[in-house]
């Protein structure tokens, strides 16, 4: 039937053919669709089963949960008792008992304000980020160091376990961002002096280990201060770890400047916008939501190397731990401290991985041009 | 009120570019350009492609920066001042060949942007500002669309009304229906023509000789960085005096 053909009528849209649903047919088609896809599947359930499963039996089923002391543990499985027991000091550290209540207020001060960021319902995004940026700093350091208000004084030499490794990372993450994001636009300037120090200041930060730079932020750095000026130790860990991720996070930042179009900047200008807003309304909202992967993995980077404040004294989560293994009633429980801790780490790191992605599918806005 | 608003209105051109050059490196992409456009004028820019037409019409609200002559838009010297600069676009409404919209936002908020930020209005008027020219357009039923989501020649149709928000006097075009398909072109053509009978002063860069035919006052041809001929489109199309204007015109209209 080659040659002339024509269509009268137009035909209608129709459902695709096989759109099979249910468990049953999804385990069929997806692992057992063939003889070698089949054993492919069993042999990989297997191993699974076998590797994990002296875990499982040694993290919960044998596992003992309850008591107060070491005559709880059976030594059969895991002795989770370890960890109950010095359950307080792993998440307030050193913090003086009667003052702990002032913790837990910024802990939940903390996740009320995440939980009001975070779930796109709730209203007042604009007045959750005012608190979050200006009140709930003054607040958490008002109530942490004490001092004012009849709270009485308590020394960053007492803070330690989760609350101080949230604190590092909390504080870390919030500053590196945005100083990042100006070392970014500043590598990219037209003005070569501030080009100059973007770059130098990027490459040192970058070139150096984070162990170094808190070495550096401990030892060397009251070497060059006056002696009656002292610093506050985990203040200077602070600004060390702050400084060093600024680095990281400028290049990712950087990477997403670059992938805009210059046509983008270009719309802005012939509209009038000046430099700050043509970054801050046009091109900074999309390379920020085009590396939302990269910054989150720098977070996450970030908030596990939190840990190596231990080097330089400071009793982080994982630190604390460290030190109830060598307490005498608590010989021998390295494992279970140190799953623990791996456990903690994990749920923090895996949260914020799971919210990036969800942020990223929300502001997805079509195809870009 | 600066020097801008003082000399806006009566006989002054709306561009006036003497002498202008421009190189790239080495490379001399603009050369002795003298240009005026009048108020109320329309004027078509054509040539082959490297000849320095889409450069030309980048100099006037300083995407590109020239390095010799000058340019007045509506009454004000261009300098490297960035506040000059910056009054200078606000008057210049400018449509991209790839529309340039902002992809994060919507249609409306491409429209109310520069009006909010540059403008300096509030909220309501801007709204109203820029779903009047939605509508003119004919695509304020896309308003909360984003611009991924539209055609290519709904964006561009949404790209000049962005740029009709900020009521510039004169607007500036470049290519804007070379990155269409051919059934799009029509409906981003019909909105410039409207435009034309309104009487903006415009400058578009195009390879649309239909559209020079039925607007254009002026018919500009350029080459090499030079301006070849000049010539309304009766005389252009029919009566070309250039060995090379003729060339072009058999290349683009010969088949």
């Amino acid at each position: 039937m080659a040659g002339e053909s024509m269509r009268d009528e137009m035909i209608e849209a129709r459902r695709p053919p096989n759109a099979h649903r249910g468990v049953l047919k999804w385990l069929q088609r997806n692992l057992f669709n063939g003889p070698i896809n089949s054993v492919v599947s069993v042999i990989t359930i297997g191993v699974l089963i076998w590797a994990l499963w002296p875990f499982v039996q040694w993290a919960l089923i044998q596992a003992d949960w309850l008591g107060d002391s070491r005559q709880a543990c059976s030594g059969e499985g895991a002795c989770w008792v370890f960890i109950s027991a010095r359950f307080e000091s792993i998440i307030y550290g050193f913090y003086p008992e009667a003052a702990r209540w002032r913790v837990d207020i910024v802990f939940a001060l903390m996740a009320g304000l995440l939980a009001w960021l975070a779930i796109p319902k709730v209203p007042g995004k604009r007045w959750a980020a005012i608190i979050a940026v200006i009140g709930f700093p003054i607040a958490a350091y008002i109530l942490l160091l004490g001092g004012h208000f009849g709270l009485m004084h308590v020394s960053t030499r007492n803070w330690g376990g989760l609350m101080l490794t949230l604190t590092v990372a909390t504080i870390g993450i919030v500053g590196s961002l945005p100083i990042g994001i100006v070392l970014a636009l500043g590598r990219r300037s037209k003005m070569p002096l501030v080009r100059a120090v973007s770059v130098v200041f990027i490459e040192f930060w970058r070139g150096v280990p984070l162990i170094t730079v808190l070495f550096m932020a401990s030892v060397m750095l009251p070497l060059f201060v006056p002696t009656e000026v002292e610093f506050d130790k985990l203040l200077r860990a602070l600004v060390g770890i702050m400084l060093f991720w600024s680095a990281y996070m400028a290049e990712v930042v950087r990477g997403g400047l670059q992938a805009i179009p210059g046509g983008q900047e270009e719309a802005g200008k012939a509209l009038g916008l000046n430099y700050w807003q043509r970054m801050g309304l046009i091109v900074l909202p999309q390379a920020l939501k085009l590396v939302i992967p990269g910054i989150v993995n720098t977070f996450i980077a970030l908030f596990k190397d939190t840990s190596l404040v231990l080097i330089i004294g400071l009793f982080d989560l994982l630190a604390i731990i460290r030190a109830g293994l060598t307490d005498s009633d608590w010989l021998g429980f390295a494992t279970e401290g140190y799953v623990f801790a791996a456990l903690v780490f994990w749920v923090f790191c895996f949260s914020m991985s799971r919210y990036s992605q969800y942020i990223e599918k929300r502001l997805q806005t079509g195809h870009t041009n | 009120m600066s020097q801008a608003t003082a000399t806006s209105h009566g006989d002054t051109p709306m561009i006036e570019m003497k002498g202008l050059n421009k190189w790239y490196g080495d490379f001399h992409v603009l050369r002795d350009i003298d240009l005026t456009v009048k108020r109320g004028e329309r004027i078509v820019v054509c040539g082959p492609s490297g000849s320095g037409k889409s450069t030309l019409i980048r100099c006037i609200n300083h995407l590109e920066s020239h390095q010799q002559g000058e340019i007045v838009v509506n009454g004000v010297p261009m300098t490297q001042d960035v506040k000059r600069i910056e009054q200078i676009r606000r008057n210049v409404g400018m449509v991209f060949q790839h529309f340039n919209l902002f992809p994060h936002l919507s249609v409306l908020e491409n429209c109310c942007l520069s009006q909010i930020w540059v403008q300096k209005k509030p909220r309501a008027e801007v709204e109203k500002t820029a779903m009047e020219y939605l509508e003119r357009v004919q695509i304020a039923d896309q308003a909360y669309k984003y611009p991924g989501q539209l055609s290519g020649g709904q964006q561009q149709r949404v790209a000049i009304a962005r740029a009709l928000c900020m009521r510039p006097e004169v607007m500036l075009f470049d290519e804007p229906t070379s990155a269409l398909d051919p059934e799009m072109i029509k409906e981003v053509l019909d909105v410039m023509v409207e435009l034309a009978r309104e009487g903006m002063t415009m400058l578009c860069v195009t390879h649309e000789m239909g559209f020079a035919k039925t607007v254009a006052d002026r018919v500009i041809f350029m080459d090499q960085g030079q301006i070849i001929e000049e010539a309304p489109p009766e005389t252009f199309f029919n009566n070309p005096r250039s060995e090379r204007t003729k060339l072009f015109l058999s290349q683009i209209l010969g088949h």
